[in-house]
């Protein structure tokens, strides 16, 4: 890794650890007492730790100039694998929450274990962890690629991929020690929030940068999908997280929004979260790893630049669908309904993209464990973008919304759609960056398939049958016209199916766990061939019936 | 000082027509047969030589 760095990188990297070991030292100075000082002790530690990384090998001779011949993928490598890792503890304690549900024991009496601050550890776990590290690494192997450029420096990348980790790391302790700020996936309080923007920011600069020093002059789709991820981000996470810290020294914050433009706000981000990180980025990610696998080239490159712009237009105005029957203007709900019905058209024109693409090479999927994860990712793709159109409706909503469905509508997302393209795609990128002929164990590729499959199916049907259940039992009225139910008869009915979620969601886990040791022993095993030449990732012939190495 | 009035005004006229004005400009951009070459080599240009870098 350092190897790599010429002298002048080293003592950069070095210089931007110092400044960090820093600020992590004055903010333990000013924020002792709080768990802001705790969080500054980490920051120093973490800094201190690489410096001591760079310097023990400062001294390592300079690479030479045919680095330049080649893509620089150490960052992605490093990448794939931390995201490999936040996705086994991000599953596993969303299982363990889940069970907490059905079982609240489980908490063991202590306050960092309590379901209020394990769920975000969760979901920031899986979504920035799992969900972020998978996007910067896929980002920066596609965007070389497609621009036939490599990064521009080797600092830079490095500064995103541990910056991130860093805001990630900061973001789950933080929780655990009762800091947060209570937006739902922006819970970091304001000091964690300022450090994912100088990260953020010199991503995006980062991408710029190596875009401007393309060869290739048209910018492929799936590098706008990934510019449009990262721009929307920065915009939502700067916009949503204006806040007014109770002091310098103190982790609590308070929002510049009050009322209801503080629940808008909170919604605009959250719905473009879910449409700017959890799809445009992904669908960049489909629309480089797809044709690559499949040996075909998208079928509707028009579709997909018309896709691109539909969802860039509409999704900035459907975040008030989550506000229906609030005290939001009812105009404003409106709004959101309409624009989210309209996102069926963008939503529906990339999933046909994916099976048309595939239409023809069906004997493929058969065969191909990777190519089946992200037919699967497509096939979730439409259904949860239908059903997310649907729910949007007022009327819909009226039954649906504060009810499990929301869960399963998300979990059918996010495990059917986002997790399944990320495995997807790891699956296909991992043997072209290390240089193997195929995965470790092709067997252990299928066996993660179907316990993906079967705990995503699992999950969603349970949550859908809750859901519905509970909103039923909601307005339920007795002759008297009182509620026919109390709350707590709502939580018996929802028992099984609360099991049956965390059963689906162990399966999940246990597939994640088989990928994550698969692609570990991929990289430690060195495979027959090490010593392929060249940074190709081997796409099968185009047209030809050619299947990939077994799987 | 930017007033309730003036934020109505804007989002009746501009708002109404600006987001369905780059829809239409989109739809003849993807469509338009000239570009069609175009795309196609897009689509195509993944899977051409990628041994490295071009210099």
């Amino acid at each position: 890794m350092i190897a790599q760095l010429t002298v002048i990188e080293r003592q950069r990297a070095i210089l931007i650890s110092v400044a960090v070991a820093i600020c992590g030292g004055l903010i333990v100075i000013v924020g002792r007492g709080d768990p802001m000082g705790i969080h500054g002790a980490l920051i120093f530690l973490v800094a201190f730790l690489m410096i001591f990384r760079i310097g023990a090998n400062y001294y390592t001779p300079a690479p030479s100039e045919d680095r330049l011949a080649s893509y620089y993928d150490d960052p992605s490598k490093v990448g794939i694998v931390l995201s490999m890792a936040w996705a086994v503890i991000g599953l596993a304690v969303g299982d363990w929450v889940a069970w907490q549900l059905a079982y609240p024991d489980l908490t063991f009496g202590q306050a960092w274990s309590s379901f209020g601050r394990l769920r975000p550890v969760h979901t920031t776990s899986v979504i920035f962890g799992f969900g972020g590290n998978a996007l910067i690494a896929t980002s920066f192997y596609v965007m070389q690629r497609t621009s036939r450029a490599r990064l521009p420096d080797q600092v830079t990348p490095w500064f995103v991929v541990f910056g991130y980790n860093l805001f990630c790391l900061l973001a789950v302790t933080g929780y655990l020690m009762g800091v947060t700020q209570s937006k739902e996936y922006a819970e970091p309080e304001w000091y964690t929030d300022l450090w994912l923007v100088v990260v953020w920011v010199t991503y995006f600069v980062l991408y710029l940068r190596t875009l401007a020093r393309r060869k290739e002059p048209h910018i492929y789709v799936s590098n706008w999908y990934y510019m449009a991820f990262i721009l929307v981000v920065a915009i939502l996470h700067i916009v949503n997280n204006l806040a007014v810290p109770v002091s310098l020294g103190h982790a609590k914050s308070y929002s510049a929004f009050s009322g209801v433009q503080d629940a808008m706000t909170q919604w605009w981000y959250g719905h473009n979260a879910v449409a700017f990180f959890l799809t445009a980025g992904f669908l960049g990610m489909m629309y480089y790893f797809l044709p690559m696998r499949a040996g075909r080239p998208i079928y509707s490159y028009r579709m997909s630049i018309i896709s691109f712009w539909g969802i860039t237009f509409f999704y900035m105005w459907a975040g008030s669908h989550h506000l229906h029957f609030t005290a939001l203007p009812q105009w404003v709900q409106t709004l959101g309904m309409t624009f989210s019905l309209m996102l069926l058209i963008p939503s529906w024109a990339s999933a046909g993209n994916v099976l048309l693409t595939l239409n023809g090479a069906w004997d493929k999927v058969r065969d191909d464990a990777t190519l089946r994860f992200m037919m699967v990712a497509g096939v979730f793709y439409g259904l949860t973008t239908f059903e997310g159109s649907f729910m949007a409706i007022r009327s819909v909503n009226s039954l649906s919304h504060y009810t499990d469905w929301t869960i399963g509508h998300v979990h059918a997302g996010a495990l059917g759609w986002v997790a399944m393209i990320t495995f997807g795609s790891i699956y296909a990128c991992v043997p072209w960056l290390w240089k193997r002929e195929r995965m470790y164990s092709p067997r252990l590729v299928e066996a993660h398939f179907w316990l993906a499959l079967s705990g995503s199916v699992i999950y969603v049907f349970a949550m859908w049958n809750s859901g519905i259940v509970q909103g039923l039992m909601w307005r339920t009225y007795n002759e008297s016209g009182t509620l026919a139910y109390s709350f707590v008869d709502t939580l018996i009915a929802m028992h099984p199916y609360y099991i049956a979620r965390a059963v689906g969601g162990l399966l999940f886990l246990i597939g994640g766990c088989l990928g994550a040791y698969n692609i570990w022993m991929t990289i430690r095993v060195p495979g027959a061939s090490a010593s392929r030449t060249s940074d190709v990732p081997e796409p099968a012939v185009v047209g030809a019936g050619a299947l990939q190495a077994a799987e | 000082m930017i007033e309730h009035a003036f934020l109505v005004g804007l989002s009746k006229s501009f708002g109404l027509f600006y987001l369905i004005a780059l829809s239409v400009a989109v739809v003849i951009y993807a469509m338009r047969p000239s570009n069609r070459k175009q795309f196609d080599d897009a689509a195509q240009s993944i899977f051409r030589d990628e041994a490295g870098p071009w210099e």
